[in-house]
């Protein structure tokens, strides 16, 4: 967002800089499992950004003050690594803008899990960025998604997040960083495929009403095809297994 | 939670039920808004907020500082938000908590994305520029601290001096005769809270204890500026394009009130 005077074009003959079409996503890649340890695991490629998730519990929520004696209460870190930008080294663990969107994140989540069958535990999620190239809060929720229906625990649906912007008036789906610097609009969406429901909306720039909607839309398409990496990557370990016991 | 907000939770969750709000409030009501300005000496600007029994108060400073990295002609916006221990029983000293993050986060968003604030010209010279302190300080919880601070951030920069930096002295002068903080733009922000099926515009303290989902629409005279979605529940496209609506028909009271509290 912003940008100012030497604000780059970033729509030149009807194409964005990396040659997308307005609504096109860049590739995803999806890989469910990978970490031994955590319940569940997923890592995710989306453009350049890579994000690793991992979950872990149910277990006794711990310090003792946290615990929800009717439901399961959600830990949820999204952090960037230190090394994860282009720009200079960050500090690394959550700053600010790392801490609300673990809140927003743990909100999503919070809707989908069904937390009354764990009352007085605590299922923590973990998402680290290692690399970024914009929206990574849209890839950390997708790939966490992918971890926790890995780690069996109950959902009501398999929620995906994607980003829509705007740039010299045009909407965009799945902005990347030097799109997500210099757009006139930034807004990222998270989704429950099943619903419908919007589980996480933020929105900085200038829309008009309209836009907003027809954003959302946009949104709701390309879930389809985020949707479906997401099932295809969660089957691909039983598959592997099914063709070694093929006759 | 104290017991007594368990209580009073349920109370008005039956009240909602029956479609009826306390005080005979409409669904999209807000509650009494008092808006002062002006109300601290020493800071730049300020104002307080009343909404129902909501009170925030908002000091803005203007410090000469250094211009971050990647905006080397531009100058700071710097907004915090303190829930304060005195505010309520569930708020504590310590670290800012998540929430206190996402309050002064989603209040910063709106003011930015609307350019209220013309940051270039906050530029003094190469490697000195004007450092805007947006300071919220939540003096008493009774629910929708989004639009009661985003009001009285709003406020308090519409009436803000603008300090004059002595180049030969290299001192900032803060008294006398000032100019004021040049305002580009007006924000206002509507939260709606969600229980069930029924959407509240401005829910109390009470109607907070059980909302389920929050929505936070900040927009100006023309377009929306920030969204901001909170809590478990969730929200229809048809539901976000309704309260857009419904925003831009209740953000003309709210621009109101900052007009009307205009000093010289």
């Amino acid at each position: 967002m912003g940008g100012g005077a030497n604000k780059p074009e970033l729509i030149v003959n009807g194409k964005r800089l990396d040659g997308r079409g307005f609504d096109e996503l860049r590739p995803i890649k999806i890989v469910a499992g990978g970490l031994k340890n955590a319940a569940g695991s997923a890592y995710l490629e989306w453009g350049n950004n890579k994000v690793l998730a991992a979950v872990y519990g149910p277990k006794e929520a711990l310090p003792k003050h946290t615990q929800d004696p009717e439901k399961a209460v959600i830990k949820c870190r999204y952090a960037m690594a230190p090394f994860s930008s282009l720009e200079e080294h960050n500090r690394s663990g959550p700053n600010r803008r790392a801490i609300e969107i673990s809140k927003v994140t743990k909100e999503v989540f919070e809707n989908v899990i069904m937390l009354e069958d764990f009352p007085g535990s605590e299922i923590d999620i973990y998402i680290e960025v290692l690399q970024s190239d914009g929206g990574t809060r849209a890839a950390g929720i997708t790939c966490a998604s992918v971890a926790l229906a890995m780690s069996g625990i109950p959902m009501t649906d398999l929620p995906y997040a994607v980003s829509v912007g705007k740039a010299n008036g045009h909407l965009i789906l799945d902005l990347n960083k030097s799109e997500d610097n210099f757009s006139d609009a930034d807004m990222p969406i998270a989704i429950g495929p099943r619903t419908g429901d919007i589980l996480l909306l933020q929105m900085d720039g200038d829309l008009s009403k309209e836009e907003v909607g027809r954003g959302l839309t946009m949104a709701k398409k390309a879930g389809e095809i985020v949707s479906k990496l997401q099932m295809d990557a969660l089957r691909a370990p039983y598959e592997k297994i099914l063709e070694r016991y093929k006759v | 939670m104290q017991p007594i907000s368990v209580v009073k939770g349920e109370y008005v969750r039956e009240l909602l039920n029956k479609g009826i709000r306390e005080e005979g409030r409409g669904m999209l009501e807000y509650r009494s808004i008092g808006v002062k300005h002006s109300v601290l000496q020493n800071a730049e600007g300020s104002a307080q907020v009343d909404m129902g029994s909501t009170k925030v108060l908002v000091g803005i400073k203007l410090d000469m500082g250094e211009p971050m990295s990647d905006k080397p002609n531009e100058g700071n916006l710097m907004t915090m938000a303190e829930l304060l221990p005195l505010a309520s029983p569930e708020y504590e000293t310590g670290p800012p908590s998540p929430d206190s993050i996402e309050l002064a986060r989603v209040v910063d968003r709106g003011i930015r994305a609307a350019n209220v604030i013309d940051l270039p010209a906050l530029f003094i010279e190469e490697g000195k520029v004007w450092n805007v302190f947006v300071d919220i300080y939540v003096l008493n919880y009774d629910g929708n601290l989004f639009d009661a601070c985003a009001l009285a951030a709003m406020t308090a920069l519409s009436n803000t001096r603008m300090p004059k930096y002595d180049k030969e002295k290299d001192e900032v002068i803060r008294e006398g005769s000032l100019g004021k903080l040049k305002i580009n733009n007006v924000v206002t922000s509507c939260t709606y809270a969600k229980m069930g099926n029924k959407i509240v515009l401005d829910a109390d303290g009470a109607e907070e204890s059980i909302m389920e989902g929050r929505v936070t629409i900040a927009n100006d005279e023309k377009v929306v500026r920030a969204m901001q979605k909170g809590k478990r529940g969730a929200f229809s496209q048809q539901d976000i394009e309704h309260l857009m609506e419904k925003s831009f028909e209740k953000s003309k009271e709210l621009r109101r009130l900052i007009e009307n509290a205009k000093g010289e």
